[in-house]
């Protein structure tokens, strides 16, 4: 009856014991020397593998710094600590880099955005693109979560019908701007308090009828930016972040609305926002 | 079992019973590791190599171990253990002596580890009760008949990124199609008896 248990588990325990000592040994006499640099790296680096600096994950990069052909302030998740840690361990001086983050740019949530059916197919934007999205403006963002699936930090959530990244939670690795079947998600300065939130191209008289938050391209901020910072171009207006100030006079000019603020406190972006329903009136 | 025997079974199990599409093993690498021919290549030759090393491996464990010990049911579990150490002793192997195919194979070898097909061939020796050399001959030409599905497939999807589709069907919706395409004009080989 002993055997029935014994044998079983000395041979399988025996066979993995000389396959595991045979390995032991292997790893001794097959030692590879490979670089401690790569190995230091891969610890400083955030370890997502969110692949948003272009390599299929975090050990990859760390392997591409060490051999020098990435730089070692690739990773935008990590931002200017990571990189001045990975800088020493290399032992180069690394620029500072600017940390984004990503703005969805479409206010049309709810009833603002006209909609010219409802659609109730597969829950993904590039499916839902089949039928030229819900709203009728064919700029606007379908809402149904691609890119809510493609974050890799969970920042993003659809909130009426329109994407919302949340700043506290976005790392800056851009995996969601590819993924947007529409391309209407930028990436801007994490510092930045004013942004157009509309990507139609669509002329004034033509957005005014799909959306009413969108932009007409009247060129009335571009006209009141004391510093220049906006052009209107194909009926959209543009901010130069090198060039604003954030004085949010293009905000207030606004007759859309289109233009969205949010000012920092403690360190934290805090949108303001009045409802065009109200101001309209 | 003469040789033509032996030839027969290999042809058998390249095209007819073809592992990926008449058996559906190693589905796992021929969708993830087909994007481009030259890494499908790279591929199918790590899974030829370890392939038929470890059915002449699994078929001495279990012949010369387990059976005299009446331990048969215990193969499955004794043959992976066998798979996991003989690819990690490749792998430190190439990277000591063959840095290149090291190199070339990457992430692969690792990735056969838990290949279905590696087990599933070892199994497969044991079912049909061959001999040694046999086994051996069986396991190169399945881990061939592997190469040559996942070359072709990666020749298709090579093309099929620049093809001009709706976007809901870009990427992997359409490699799935195309896969089952392509195990339908392999299903055409199933009228020809090599045994």
């Amino acid at each position: 009856m002993k055997d029935i248990i014994l044998i079983p588990v000395a041979v399988l325990g025996g066979l993995g014991l000389v396959f595991g000592v045979l390995l032991a040994i292997a790893a001794k006499v097959f030692a590879v020397k490979t670089d401690e640099r790569i190995t230091a790296i891969a610890e400083l680096l955030p370890g997502a593998n969110c692949g948003g600096c272009g390599y299929s994950g975090c050990a990859q990069l760390a392997e591409a710094i060490a051999k020098g052909e990435a730089s070692p302030n690739a990773c935008s998740v990590g931002g200017n600590e990571v990189a001045e840690a990975i800088g020493k361990v290399m032992g180069v001086e690394v620029e500072r880099t600017v940390r984004k983050r990503a703005q969805v740019m479409c206010s049309g949530t709810g009833n603002l955005a006209t909609k010219k059916y409802v659609y109730k197919g597969v829950a993904d934007c590039a499916a839902a693109l089949l039928g030229g999205g819900d709203k009728l403006c064919s700029y606007g963002c379908i809402g149904l979560g691609t890119c809510v699936a493609a974050c890799p930090y969970d920042a993003i959530e659809v909130v009426d019908g329109v994407a919302v990244v949340d700043s506290r939670k976005c790392r800056g690795c851009g995996a969601c701007v590819n993924s947007c079947p529409r391309g209407l998600i930028e990436m801007i300065p994490y510092g930045a308090t004013q942004w157009v939130a509309c990507k139609s191209q669509e002329k004034g008289a033509v957005t005014r009828t799909q959306c009413r938050v969108g932009c007409i391209g009247c060129k009335i901020c571009e006209r009141n930016c004391p510093t220049k910072a906006i052009e209107v171009s194909n009926f959209l207006a543009k901010i130069n972040y090198d060039k604003c100030t954030g004085c949010n006079i293009c905000v207030e000019k606004c007759p859309q609305h289109t233009i969205w603020s949010a000012r920092i406190e403690g360190g934290r972006l805090v949108i303001n926002r009045e409802m065009p329903e109200e101001k309209a009136k | 079992m003469s040789f033509t025997d032996v030839l027969l079974i290999m042809f058998g199990v390249i095209l007819v019973e073809n592992f990926i599409f008449s058996k559906f093993l190693g589905i796992c690498p021929f969708l993830g590791v087909s994007e481009k021919p030259a890494t499908a290549l790279g591929m199918g030759m790590a899974v030829i190599f370890v392939i038929t090393i470890a059915s002449g491996t699994t078929w001495a464990v279990y012949y010369l171990l387990l059976e005299p010990l009446g331990l048969e049911y215990l193969r499955t579990v004794a043959f992976i253990l066998v798979i996991a150490a003989l690819v990690q002793f490749i792998e430190m192997f190439l990277r000591r002596f063959v840095p290149a195919l090291y190199s070339a194979m990457g992430i692969y070898l690792p990735l056969i580890t838990t290949n279905c097909a590696v087990l599933g061939t070892a199994l497969l020796n044991i079912q049909n009760r061959y001999n040694f050399i046999t086994s051996v001959c069986f396991g190169f030409a399945a881990a061939t008949g592997f190469t040559l599905a996942i070359v072709i497939f990666a020749g298709l999807r090579a093309r099929l990124v620049e093809a001009e589709m709706p976007r809901a069907f870009r990427g992997f919706p359409i490699t799935l199609i195309a896969a089952g395409l392509l195990a339908m004009a392999f299903a055409g080989f199933s009228g020809i008896s090599f045994t």
